[in-house]
């Protein structure tokens, strides 16, 4: 019989994909339209136009619709890593709370005290006080999302720290090693210039409503083309740290890569698949058969810039590949193994006053220590460690093509309003009101990408997620996972229906 | 600078930063008890827009004070987290769920096509005014009376294992809710006081705050009558928990560095630590004060005298339980497993680090006073509310 609470995981991680991803509704839309309000004020404060006004607080009530449900599903999250994965919490608490405490000091109070001035300070402060406050919310916003960023950048690449076995966790030796963990500011400006991109179409979706109907057409061409001119500076930046992610991915999570591409075999010279599909193998009930549109050579150089690089498939990792050095998970397991023993025997002989003994077993785990997570797979099936593939093949690819078309769109429209033209091409406005949901699709695929590519590690390499929850009842967590879902669920109906009134209102 | 500090003086000094967030929490909790207050403040609709809006251009306060109150706790006291947060599940839960409904109210209550109904935001306000306020005073209870839990690190070596390897674990099935009927020496009774406590201190501090900011006659007439009956509930409850905490037996580390019960441990740590007695009988002056010239004298500072010494009370209240060789999360099932400020806190370096963004505090109350001033500006009518552009 299976001794791990496989269910106690399932629903603890279903509890917190369901938050996070909630979470990612509304956020993203609170990071992005927090500048452009910052970028329309400015242009109202320049000129002193009315109308400038008039847009910018047509836009500042969309966003106080939102803002609210991004920040109750935020406090969730936070308090999630003590309810819902206790062990965790203890295990990197020393270098994981840091940023979330920092987040707090430095951003929450930044971004919620600047917000009352944003909504209710006009008559009360003057024009540019208005006007700073208005950019410390976004400010503040943002630089939530560098600490929350921070720390997850530190669990796919855990930095700046060691194990501490007399306190039995890692302990953080260099902040600034945490701070500047190269995966964490990658991760930063690719999650932010998402929801930058996220905000941009939704301004765009809405103009191009408005456009459609011939209501506020100055209003919303003016919002338009601060919208698109915001999406094309946001989607590139995008694009250039996506490049920058899959870089870091084949370095410090290689199984997360063969997973998004579906590659099994590992390869030089790899092809990227440019639009493909996942069918379940016949002859291997573990293996999906990728079928799909290659384009040569193109995933060795978006991971290592060398056309003729070897990308490792699941098998080479898995099985290990000695001509590249790659050891298999067998090895692994055993050697993480190895470094769990070693630690139990450190502690023992230092108990019992052994100091050459607690000295040669606290060399040996240090020498382990970097498989030491895949200690717990020791006596289960390696295989365990492969990430769903289908799942994640998926989501990278729908969010690269999407990311692609957004990039379009935005130059287009920016195209047609500068030969002020949009009003006639119907059909492009038509695109660019439904490009507003597969914008959300594409942050919440890049998120289930980053996340779910890396199971089962919670922290990479350190801690897979049977070892990192909480001692609670499954039923604990199945009962709070559907309270989180019919209100979540209650209050995005509330937020949409709100919004659209709101929309339909207009100017 | 804080290099030079010892490990031990930098542990007392976080506690002491926790001890603020959770004063600066508790005073804050006005916004929660406001929420309890529309209904019986308020007879008309305008009334009740008046109180609404009074109250909720602050919420966002409050909420942001418990999230860094919650992210410092995790900074500095990583274990608490762990074995508090994963163990008395059921009472943080409610505690969120209580404050996710809050959230979205204000903005949410009076727009077209809200989906719930006006009522319902309402009734979410009301749920979180009373739940915050009573849960997060038992909860601080429990810091004196005890949990039951056990904290065993070598369980994280379990191979093969995953719950036993859980290193926290909670030994009721209660997950916190059994702070209400725990026996030990009636931690219960003494639990239910402190939850009382600050409910009826939340709804005191919202009489005092609507006091001052309000115009409006027929509010402030029912306000006085409500002043005397809460500030004299407040007292009474909490005059009881504190007399009762002085002789129940405390969470003391012995010269061994055991945790063993000592009867009227929380009386000796008062009279052993002058810093903890005068921040407890300053706070409870201040607010004895604050409730007698908001209810005799009328005056609009009153406010802060009960603000500022509630601040006062609560952190003496910290330094009761975590100063003077204290355990201030006991386990009453284990005795040893109780979280003292030296073994639950993050390394020294950590805390170093977390030090230095502490300097960032003084600058970010003092924006916050800023912002607060900005907007109490003038008092708020029914004339003034229905001229507001943005409202709740």
């Amino acid at each position: 019989m299976d001794t791990i609470n496989w269910a106690l995981v399932d629903w603890s991680r279903a509890q917190f994909a369901l938050t996070a991803l909630y979470h990612w509704i509304f956020v993203p839309l609170t990071l992005g339209l927090s500048f452009i309000l910052a970028i329309l004020e400015t242009i109202y404060v320049k000129t002193g136009n009315e109308k400038w006004l008039q847009i910018e607080k047509f836009w500042m009530k969309l966003f106080g619709i939102n803002f609210a449900i991004g920040v109750a599903t935020g406090i969730i999250l936070e308090f999630e890593f003590g309810t819902n994965w206790s062990n965790y919490s203890w295990f990197v608490g020393d270098i994981f709370g840091a940023p979330l405490a920092i987040e707090g000091i430095m951003a929450f109070f930044m971004e919620s005290t600047f917000i009352a001035i944003m909504f209710f300070g006009w008559n009360k402060v003057s024009r540019k006080t208005h006007l700073l406050a208005t950019w410390l919310t976004a400010i503040g916003t943002n630089l939530s999302a560098l600490w929350i960023l921070v720390a997850n950048g530190w669990m796919q690449n855990p930095a700046g720290m060691s194990f501490n076995p007399d306190t039995m966790r890692n302990e953080m030796h260099n902040f600034l090693d945490v701070l500047f963990n190269p995966v964490a500011v990658n991760k930063f400006i690719h999650t932010v210039s998402s929801a930058y991109t996220f905000a941009a179409l939704f301004v765009v979706a809405v103009s191009a409503w408005y456009l459609l109907r011939n209501r506020h057409t100055e209003q919303a061409k003016y919002s338009m083309l601060v919208a698109s001119a915001f999406g094309i500076v946001a989607i590139l930046m995008n694009l250039f740290t996506g490049d920058g992610s899959a870089k870091q991915v084949a370095k410090y999570q290689p199984m997360k890569l063969a997973a998004m591409e579906g590659l099994y075999e590992g390869r030089s010279g790899a092809p990227l698949i440019a639009f493909g599909i996942a069918t379940q193998s016949k002859e291997n009930p573990r293996k999906q058969d990728i079928h799909g549109i290659e384009i040569p050579n193109f995933l060795s150089i978006l991971a290592f810039n060398d056309p003729d690089a070897f990308v490792p498939g699941i098998k080479d990792l898995v099985h290990g590949n000695k001509e590249h050095g790659i050891p298999s998970y067998r090895e692994r397991i055993e050697s993480g193994k190895i470094a769990i023993d070693a630690l139990a025997a450190y502690k023992k002989a230092k108990k019992a006053g052994n100091t050459q003994e607690a000295k040669k077993q606290l060399a040996l785990f240090k020498e382990h220590f970097k498989d030491f997570g895949y200690g717990y797979y020791y006596g289960r099936d390696p295989h365990e460690l492969i990430p769903p593939v289908a799942i994640t093949f998926y989501s990278f690819h729908l969010m690269v093509i999407f990311g692609t078309w957004f990039l379009i769109l935005f130059i287009w429209l920016y195209a047609e309003l500068f030969r002020n033209k949009l009003e006639n091409k119907k059909w492009l406005l038509r695109l660019a009101v439904i490009s507003f949901p597969l914008g959300f699709l594409a942050q919440e695929f890049g998120w289930i990408t980053a996340e779910v590519g890396r199971q089962p590690w919670v922290i990479q390499d350190l801690m897979p997620n049977m070892v990192a929850v909480s001692h609670i009842e499954t039923s604990s967590v199945m009962i709070t996972f559907f309270l989180f879902l019919i209100t979540f669920t209650a209050l995005l109906i509330a937020e949409i229906k709100i919004m659209t009134n709101a929309i339909k209102k207009g100017f | 600078m804080f290099e030079q500090m010892s490990y031990e003086t930098l542990q007392a000094y976080w506690w002491i930063i926790i001890a603020f967030l959770g004063g600066a929490l508790v005073f804050l909790l006005l916004v929660q008890g406001g929420q309890t207050l529309f209904n019986e403040l308020a007879e008309t609709d305008e009334e009740k827009s008046v109180l609404v809006n009074i109250i909720g251009h602050k919420w966002e306060f409050t909420f942001t004070t418990l999230v860094v109150f919650g992210g410092a706790f995790f900074a500095s006291f990583p274990l608490f987290y762990s074995t508090s947060f994963g163990g008395a599940y059921w009472v943080w839960m409610l505690i969120l769920f209580a404050f996710i409904v809050q959230a979205v109210s204000y903005e949410y209550r009076k727009k077209k096509g809200n989906f719930l109904g006006s009522k319902m935001y309402d009734t979410f306000l009301y749920i979180n005014g009373v739940i915050a306020p009573l849960l997060l005073g038992i909860a601080l209870s429990t810091f004196f009376t005890g949990n039951s839990f056990s904290v065993h690190k070598e369980r994280i070596l379990r191979i093969g294992q995953n719950v036993e390897a859980v290193i926290s674990r909670w030994d009721t099935p209660w997950h916190g809710l059994d702070a209400l009927w725990n026996g030990f020496h009636g931690a219960w009774f003494q639990n239910l006081m402190l939850g009382l406590t600050v409910l009826f201190l939340a709804r005191t501090n919202a009489l005092l705050y609507i006091k001052k900011m309000t115009g409006e006659n027929s509010i402030l007439e029912r306000i006085s009558k409500k002043l005397k009956i809460n500030a004299g509930l407040f007292l009474l409850f909490f005059m009881i928990w504190l007399i009762r905490l002085m002789f129940i037996p405390g969470f003391a580390v012995n010269n061994s560095g055991k945790i063993v019960l000592e009867n009227g441990k929380y009386f000796h740590n008062l009279i052993t630590n002058p810093f903890t007695a005068v921040f407890l009988i300053t706070g409870v002056i201040l607010v004895l004060y604050g409730l007698y010239a908001g209810i005799f004298k009328t005056l609009d500072k009153a406010f802060w005298y009960a603000a500022g010494g509630t601040v006062l009370t609560v952190m003496a209240l910290f330094f009761l339980t975590g100063f003077n060789h204290t355990a201030y999360y006991p386990s009453i099932t284990d005795l040893q497993s109780s979280l003292t400020i030296h073994n639950s806190s993050s390394s020294r370096f950590t805390l170093v680090v977390m030090s230095y963004v502490s300097l960032m505090v003084p600058f970010v109350l003092a924006y916050i006073w800023w912002a607060w001033k900005a907007l109490d500006v003038h008092k708020y009518d029914v004339k003034e509310i229905k001229q507001e552009e943005i409202k709740y």
